[in-house]
């Protein structure tokens, strides 16, 4: 099993490395060596993407054999998937059919959720003071309530004045741009030192991993 | 190779270099971090989990491992590896929801690999599962596993977009501690409203090391330090440049 998570690291961390020196030095051996892992990486995540299929319906499969709560909600997602997948599969994805099943189900629900969002968002805003009751959470509501102010237009008023056209460009474009600019280099930085943790084989999101002890 | 590709490749090649000789050095000494206040509280719930018998839930949300996002989600892996270590006593594995096949996988991976107990004497085969393939269905999916298994703590941690509102209200309604963070920025947004412990910038990939760190965590810590102000001091350089006309 040892010699299996050594293996695993091995083939990772090579993999890495080719592509991470293919993607800087444009040598013609790197760049093709590079392609071909990129293709069999396209092959090996649709294959993981029918396994996940798979998954789902298992997990699905064992709530309605285990009568737990909800069961029926399972049998009709699984009644919906081999539908839209039969269908998919005879029909092919571009006929009429499969476009209609999309915007006539997938689209309306994903919207009604995007809408309940508003209202959670809202909620969300309300309770943030009684649950970090601090400047930063004075500054925050005050900023969103600021450029909502600035951004839409009040009845009989129009445009604020002062607000939309000075207060709400400028914390856009100058207080909003730069701290997202700063959590972007941090974000960045950090997914750098994620991925050189991975390349030194110090983290291993798969397989065991003998320094503790997995099987 | 143009000058901005030398200048990755040798921003890479710097990092990995201070990086493994910061991990020599500190090899025996035992690394000390900035309280980040989440990380305690998790602390906690992982105690909890293994004694009252509840379950702690990690979502990896639904980027891809061939995807830009895939750092956030290799940083969320980690996490799920070592939940899933720490809690390898408890009667009940953690579970883990994911939106991208190989990331499922993945998981399922992880908590095999981490000496469960549970999952080795045959409880409940399924504890890391996909849950949808777009945002929403993804959260949908979700939603179910936070309402109805028991759990006592949430750690969202990978990509994520405004679906994670839905993800953090419902885990309040279930009064369970959320420990959540992400790479998007607007999903930041969300969490500082609507989480309990938001993690915000880089306290995502910062996890792993607070949890349980190894000599290579808290040299990439350094690392990020370090990097970080050269950057300052090369915008603070490139600014006076630019006044002086010389840019």
């Amino acid at each position: 099993m040892k010699l299996r998570g050594l293996f695993s690291a091995v083939i990772a961390i090579a993999t890495g490395l080719i592509m991470l020196v293919g993607y800087f030095v444009e040598l013609p051996i790197l760049v093709n060596l590079r392609i071909t892992i990129l293709n069999w990486v396209i092959i090996l995540a649709a294959v993981a993407l029918f396994l996940g299929l798979f998954n789902l319906l298992a997990v699905h499969t064992d709530k309605i054999r285990s009568k737990e709560k909800g069961g029926i909600y399972s049998l009709i997602l699984i009644f919906s998937l081999l539908t839209t997948l039969i269908l998919g599969l005879w029909l092919r994805p571009d006929h009429a059919l499969m476009a209609l099943i999309f915007k006539a189900i997938q689209l309306p629900v994903e919207t009604s959720l995007m809408a309940m969002l508003a209202v959670t968002l809202m909620y969300a805003s309300i309770r943030l003071l009684r649950r970090r009751n601090n400047l930063i959470s004075v500054i925050f509501l005050v900023t969103a309530l600021l450029i909502l102010l600035g951004t839409v237009p009040l009845p009989y008023v129009g445009n604020v004045p002062i607000l939309g056209d000075l207060i709400r460009p400028f914390i856009v474009q100058v207080l909003a741009a730069a701290g997202a600019r700063g959590i972007l280099i941090g974000v960045a930085l950090g997914s750098l030192t994620t991925g050189l943790r991975v390349l030194f084989g110090a983290d291993r999101p798969y397989g065991s991993d003998p320094s503790r002890g997995g099987k | 190779m143009n000058w901005v590709g030398l200048a990755g490749f040798g921003l890479v090649i710097l990092s990995a270099i201070l990086m493994a000789g910061l991990a020599f050095l500190r090899r025996k000494s035992t690394p000390a971090f900035r309280e980040i206040p989440a990380f305690a509280r998790l602390r906690k719930a992982i105690g909890l989990a293994v004694e009252e018998g509840s379950r702690l839930h990690i979502s990896l949300g639904r980027g891809g491992l061939t995807t830009p996002q895939s750092a956030a989600e290799l940083a969320g892996l980690e996490m799920l590896r070592r939940l899933s270590e720490l809690t390898a006593a408890s009667d009940r594995p953690p579970v883990a929801t994911s939106g991208d096949g190989a990331v499922t996988i993945l998981s399922q991976d992880a908590l095999l690999a981490s000496g469960q107990a549970a999952l080795s004497t045959g409880y409940n085969a399924t504890p890391a599962r996909l849950t949808g393939l777009t945002p929403f269905s993804y959260a949908a999916g979700v939603l179910p596993v936070m309402q109805d298994e028991n759990l006592s703590a949430n750690v969202l941690m990978g990509n994520f977009g405004v679906e994670v509102a839905l993800l953090t209200d419902t885990a309040e309604r279930g009064n369970t501690s959320t420990l959540a963070g992400s790479d998007n920025l607007t999903a930041q947004a969300i969490l500082y409203a609507s989480a309990q412990d938001p993690l915000i910038g880089e306290e995502l990939y910062a996890a792993g090391a607070y949890l349980k760190a190894r000599p290579f965590h808290s040299a990439s810590l350094t690392v990020q330090d370090i990097l970080r102000w050269l950057i300052v001091i090369g915008i603070l350089v490139g600014a006076l440049l630019k006044l002086a006309g010389v840019l």
